[in-house]
């Protein structure tokens, strides 16, 4: 089985700090991580090749430092590495972002199935994954919590919904975003940590890839950050005061007023 | 202080780090309390390759000695000294193979160690036989191709856990320690069981308890070394394992340290962090020197084990004596920067305390190990 696990190099938000005057993410002197959602998909792919056999390959797409994220990702299992970058992904949003990585994907020997966290630590716009599989034209399941059963040709999954889960059957080749219910990601191995100090990460450049030049990077991008900005803190509620019965009855008074 | 370990130990060193800050740290009072074996924890450091540093290649390990041993040791134990004994009491028992054991049992041992599925632990002590190890009453009576045991090893670290037992046994009573031999025993084997756990002051996590033969035998084939060379398997092994129990000592050490410094730089006393008092600062101070000064001894140590030094029973009874008086005292004195939070069970660092106390009593007490660090000294002072 061929596995294909997205991830991508975020800041640790452990740290993360915002210029008030710009409202963006200061990065300098940030420790750069795995998007702690990756790890899961990373645990999950892993999994799969040790249940199925096969191999997983990391893609990422992101500046060359990103190399640093690819190789932790081998020293956690995943056997080949893939890094796509070239100045011209610059500003890419996550239509080109997806674009892109299908692109890069096409340009591997095949796949079975996609992994990807639900959404990234930094734009949480969890829309990275679902991108792809429509650029692949693959089916996608989102909020995996479980992959019950798989074969070459079906898998039957559960996908976490805010009252329970639904249990879906998807036909492969198939992407799947993963939420952090699924496993607990294993700790590196000195093997696979020595592996990935040894490991030659594959790069592609946009001329690497059969895409659209006008599709890349900011130009490929539609979408337009008008205004970042810190939300207004919610201010305090009205508190009150008395025995049960009253602050039941002025309770549903003030409701009243608010006409819910 | 910039010990000049390899890129490869620096690698393993930071991995037994994380796991111990994110996996052990969170789990070491639940532990503590419930003096249950943290399973858990060894299944980790298995699948992390960490049980197989100091063992060849060949056998399935990553290569590394003693200072590789050591390096883990203190990282895991910086978290918990109990938990980490689960790891450093495997290398005591694997150790006696990886240094006497023939090539068929090094094969047949050393790679399921090394891979972390089978732990081990070494059987020397007794009820009558403890700084005076040359006491044991514990018999092997070889009959045909068989060795059969009978006796009970006292205070075994992680008895009933391992799988792998290395006992030292009388095969010729007549012959005093000459008649001592060194055999390997493979939990289940009919006639060997275990006694109650006992409960301890500190290292609670480890699992200590008696290991009782009665008739049980073992083939002829798991005898290691020769016939009589018992004790010379035992103190060549305790010999290579100080290192071991000086680094555990270093890493309590540090975890109490670790604590002491967080708790100065944010309690506040008299309108101050107390760390901006002197009285705080020079406890700092000598408890940072006295440390480094320990780390410096036992990995200098371990190296000259890696170095396949013949001779070095002063050596390692030195590191062992300085590191484990260095951590009762850091210990002791991180309770006291503490203070009443520090004597307190629901903060971590009265835990360092009982944990530390173990290192100055096993693997041979200190007031043992001065007398071998004498007689030494006086030994090459006579030679001179």
């Amino acid at each position: 089985m061929n596995i294909i696990v997205c991830i991508k190099q975020v800041p640790n938000t452990t740290d993360v700090r915002i210029d008030p005057a710009t409202n963006t993410l200061i990065r300098d002197g940030v420790e750069s991580v795995i998007n702690p959602f990756d790890a899961y998909a990373i645990e999950e792919a892993v999994r799969l090749r040790e249940r199925c056999g096969g191999k997983v390959t990391a893609v990422t797409m992101g500046p060359p430092q990103a190399e640093t994220a690819l190789k932790e990702a081998i020293s956690l299992g995943c056997d080949d590495a893939v890094l796509v970058s070239d100045r011209k992904f610059a500003g890419s949003d996550t239509w080109a972002t997806s674009y892109t990585l299908a692109a890069a994907i096409r340009k591997l020997e095949g796949f079975d199935v996609i992994l990807c966290g639900k959404q990234a630590s930094d734009g949480d716009t969890a829309q990275v994954g679902p991108g792809i599989s429509a650029h692949l034209d693959i089916p996608q399941v989102t909020y995996v919590k479980k992959i019950c059963e798989i074969n070459d040709k079906l898998a039957k999954v559960e996908r976490m919904t805010e009252e329970g889960y639904d249990v879906l059957e998807t036909p492969l080749p198939c992407l799947f975003t993963v939420v952090k219910e699924i496993n607990t990601p294993r700790m590196p191995s000195m093997k696979g940590l020595m592996r990935a100090k040894a490991a030659k990460i594959t790069k592609f450049t946009a001329a690497d890839l059969d895409a659209d030049p006008a599709a890349l990077g900011l130009d490929g991008s539609p979408t337009r950050v008008v205004k970042i900005f810190t939300p207004e803190p919610r201010k305090g509620g009205e508190m009150i005061a008395g025995s049960v019965s009253d602050v039941a009855k002025e309770l549903a008074e003030l409701l009243k007023g608010e006409v819910i | 202080m910039d010990y000049l370990i390899t890129e490869q130990q620096t690698m393993m060193r930071d991995l037994a780090r994380k796991i111990a800050q994110e996996k052990i740290k969170p789990v070491a009072a639940h532990y503590d309390e419930t003096e249950e074996f943290a399973w858990p924890i060894m299944k980790i450091l298995a699948d992390s390759d960490l049980f197989g540093v100091y063992i060849p290649e060949k056998y399935g390990g990553l290569g590394g000695g003693i200072l590789d041993m050591c390096l883990v040791t203190e990282e895991l134990s910086r978290a918990c000294g109990g938990i980490a004994l689960g790891y450093a009491g495997t290398g005591l028992g694997t150790l006696p193979i990886l240094l006497h054991g023939s090539e068929e049992q090094k094969l047949k041992y050393l790679p399921d160690i090394a891979k972390g599925k089978r732990l081990a632990a070494f059987c020397l002590t007794e009820a009558e036989a403890g700084s005076d190890a040359g006491s044991i009453k514990t018999t092997a009576r070889k009959e045909g191709d068989k060795y059969i045991l009978n006796g009970t090893k006292q205070w075994i670290t992680n008895a009933g856990e391992a799988e792998i037992y290395t006992v030292i046994a009388i095969t010729d009573k007549t012959k005093g320690i000459r008649g001592a031999s060194a055999f390997i025993v493979e939990k289940g084997t009919k006639g060997m069981e275990f006694g109650k756990k006992e409960k301890k002051m500190g290292i609670r996590a480890s699992a200590t308890r008696e290991v009782i033969f009665t008739d049980c035998e073992i083939p002829a084939a798991n005898l290691l070394s020769k016939e009589g060379m018992g004790f010379i398997v035992a103190l060549k092994t305790l010999d290579t394992s100080r290192p071991g129990v000086a680094a555990q000592a270093v890493g309590i050490a540090q975890g109490a340290l670790d604590h002491a410094l967080d708790y100065a730089r944010t309690r506040v006393q008299f309108g101050a962090p107390i760390s901006s008092f002197q009285a705080i600062q020079h406890m700092l101070a000598d408890m940072g020197t006295q440390l480094e000064a320990a780390r410096a001894l036992t990995y200098a140590t371990a190296r000259m084990a890696d170095s396949g030094a013949k001779a070095m029973s002063k050596d390692s009874a030195m590191a062992k004596l300085f590191a484990s008086d260095m951590a009762m005292k850091v210990t002791t004195d991180a309770v006291q920067i503490l203070a009443g939070y520090g004597y307190m069970r629901d903060y971590p660092v009265e835990k360092y305390m009982r944990d530390a106390k173990i290192t100055q009593i096993y693997e041979g007490t200190n007031q043992i190990q001065r007398n071998v660090i004498a007689a030494n000294m006086l030994k090459e002072a006579h030679k001179n």
